[in-house]
């Protein structure tokens, strides 16, 4: 899954005296005819931060988003969704895992990106401080979630930066599964019992504004997408992608015979694209400072799991140590 | 590496063999306390869809890398080494096999 | 109890042992120490679902009355779950998940190398798939019991209290339940008794290692291959099977 840029008043990283224009001018260049930028290049230190952030914030919201369908894992109506939802939950870490890895060649460790989200001062994406209410939430999440993401997701396995591409394919192989068991499970609710049909529409209802939110403010309001685009850490703007996703996910909902929960959705014929209603945008700021419903519980599954974890950690540690500390006698 | 914090598990190199007859290939990295625990962390990471045959894991912070900043002494010079190449020998469209 | 009912309260222990281990193990799922660890735990309980599908869906077909693997683990009461009492517990740390798992996949892959060799061909066909895994997740939990217990003191004592934790439950997946001696006897079931001397030298070896003192077993309690389970199954199967009996019409 996906975060996109979300520091809520970004500072504009302009160029630092300190570096050798030439260096400047040549990476830029080599940006701008689609090579690939790999760890041990030379990079301007606002590229090399703008990834660090980028990159720990979506490592982050997989992690994060571990937790709103592990909340069903438990409760998987067969023994089929129960082994499909772990084996996505599964690749959610194992995404988060790959995107640490490549923010890690970028000189940051694992650790200190996780400091930066127990302490709140990283992001992830807004989404995951919805809660899950009910099964059909996990549809909902597989199929416009997930959906969303992969539109993310897709163009930036050609982003400039080596191994955040790199991840990013292995992700996007991995991810096609998952929005298609989302809407297997909302297909089989819609044509399922009256109940089972409420339930799809209302977790529609519940996710589809946070889903377009998770692509990000509009284009104006994006400080750092122009020099993103410029430095192929993103592909296509905020708007762009929305509407792309709008325009995908409104039939497959018709053809379900659900209903999207905007009023002035309608089909533009002279662009040949929907047009969608006004945003609550306050909302999202108010979201993406952590003042989502489910935040604090969040933060905290993740807090938790990291502090319960420590002795373990350090007893594997102090084991190797021992070890090695065995074959050196061994060896004199 | 340098950026390991000191309670860190050691972050660890995989490289997959896909099937026999290939090579390892570079698949990604783990962290992990040792070599055996590094070998199940990258097999339960990277082989969940039947991508490898053999793993081999190795300590990042033990692979030595050439600098980028060396790349023309280090690789332009196979460049003026064309005859290196079979398409540097011209020989009559007649002839077969060679 | 016929034959065909002893084969087929044989069998629901099979894929009720894997089933509850591996819904257990799914609490694990987005909480683990580290993330390759939570990795390792959700593969395992993978391997369990599919062993508990594989494994129900035949019990179904023994009984014959139309229950496929959903209905068997969705639809019956605790006192018709036949699982050992040693897979219901709950996790706890990190240390006693893994004594459970270290205890349980020894003797699961102990019970497979011969289960492989039943008359019955579906039952030795998913043994000798099961095996593989199991047979993984055997030598996991054991290189995690050996870092526990060598690793610092803390993490000595953690892992030694979940050991104590599960002790008592051990007897009960070497004992054979009465009705199983004409399923013994014609080759078809497993005599647990006959596992146990592979499962102490497991022990024996991964406890020298670990710097574990080997287990002064406590009194064994039992009951679980009857339907007597203790107080923590009846809330796994609350949470596990709710959605399915509050819509026993809907098709998910």
């Amino acid at each position: 899954m996906y975060t996109t840029e979300m520091s809520k008043n970004p500072t504009r990283q302009g160029p630092s005296a300190a570096e050798p224009p030439e260096l400047l001018e040549a990476f830029e260049a080599r940006v701008a005819n689609d090579e690939f930028i790999e760890p041990k290049d030379w990079m301007p230190e606002a590229y090399r931060k703008t990834l660090i952030r980028q990159i720990s914030q979506h490592a982050h919201s997989e992690i994060v988003g571990m937790l709103p369908e592990g909340n069903w894992i438990t409760r998987a109506p067969s023994l089929r969704r129960k082994a499909v939802l772990l084996a996505k939950v599964q690749d959610e870490g194992g995404h988060g895992l790959y995107l640490y890895s490549a923010a890690e060649t970028l000189g940051t460790s694992r650790d200190e990106m996780l400091d930066a989200l127990h302490s709140g001062k990283a992001k992830y994406s807004t989404i995951f401080n919805y809660p899950t209410l009910t099964w059909a939430d996990i549809g909902a999440i597989g199929w416009l979630v997930d959906g969303a993401a992969i539109m993310n997701q897709v163009p930036l396995q050609r982003t400039s930066y080596g191994p955040y591409a790199r991840a990013m394919v292995r992700v996007c192989k991995e991810e096609s599964f998952h929005q298609r068991q989302g809407f297997e499970i909302m297909m089989r609710l819609a044509a399922g019992t009256p109940e089972q049909k409420a339930m799809a529409q209302d977790a529609l209802n519940r996710w589809w504004w946070p889903s377009i939110m998770m692509f990000g403010p509009p284009d104006e309001n994006s400080p750092n997408t122009a020099q993103s685009v410029r430095w192929r850490i993103k592909r296509e703007t905020n708007d762009e992608l929305r509407q792309k996703f709008v325009d995908v996910t409104v039939p497959q909902a018709e053809s379900i015979g659900l209903t999207v929960p905007d009023k002035d959705l309608k089909w533009n014929e002279a662009r040949g694209q929907y047009d969608y209603g006004a945003i609550d945008w306050e909302e999202f700021w108010a979201v993406v400072k952590g003042e989502g419903p489910v935040a604090k519980e969040r933060v905290k599954a993740r807090t938790e799991a990291w502090e319960k974890g420590a002795w373990v950690r350090e007893a594997a540690l102090a084991h190797a140590a021992k070890q090695a500390a065995r074959r050196q006698k061994e060896a004199v | 590496m340098a950026n390991e914090k000191k309670n860190e598990w050691p972050l660890w190199e995989v490289f997959i063999r896909a099937k026999h007859g290939l090579s390892h290939r570079h698949a990604g990295s783990v962290h992990a306390p040792d070599a055996d625990i590094a070998l199940r962390h990258a097999r339960d990471t990277y082989t969940r869809r039947m991508e490898g045959v053999s793993i081999w894991v190795i300590r990042s912070s033990d692979i030595a890398a050439s600098d980028p900043a060396d790349a023309g002494p280090i690789f332009e010079p196979a460049e003026s080494k064309v005859y290196r190449h079979p398409t540097f020998y011209v020989v009559p469209d007649h002839i077969k096999h060679i | 109890m016929t034959a065909n009912e002893a084969l087929f309260d044989y069998t629901l222990r099979l894929g009720d042992d894997a089933l509850i281990l591996s819904q257990r193990l799914g609490e694990w799922c987005g909480h683990a120490p580290a993330l390759e660890a939570d990795l390792s735990l959700t593969n395992v309980a993978l391997d369990l679902i599919g062993q508990a599908t594989l494994f129900l869906t035949y019990a179904g077909e023994i009984e014959g009355k139309g229950r496929d693997a959903d209905k068997l683990a969705f639809h019956r009461d605790v006192n018709k779950f036949r699982n050992s009492l040693l897979v219901e517990q709950p996790n706890g740390d990190f240390g006693r998940t893994i004594a459970r798992q270290f205890i349980f996949s020894t003797y699961q892959r102990a019970l497979y190398q011969e289960l492989m060799r039943s008359s019955d061909p579906r039952l030795a066909e998913i043994a000798a798939k099961a095996l593989k895994e199991t047979t993984y997740h055997a030598e996991l939990a054991a290189e995690w019991v050996v870092r526990l217990g060598d690793g610092t003191e803390e993490s000595h004592e953690r892992v030694e209290d979940g050991f104590e934790w599960c002790w008592r439950f051990v007897e009960e997946l070497f004992t054979a339940e009465p009705a199983d001696a004409g399923l013994i006897s014609a080759g078809i079931a497993v005599d647990p008794a006959k596992l146990r001397a592979s499962f102490d030298a497991t022990l024996a070896a991964t406890f020298a290692e670990a710097t574990l003192a080997l287990p002064k077993y406590p009194r064994p309690v039992t009951g679980g291959r009857k339907g007597h389970h203790s107080e923590h199954l009846g809330h796994l199967l609350a949470e596990m099977q709710f959605l399915p009996r509050a819509y026993p019409d809907a098709v998910w």
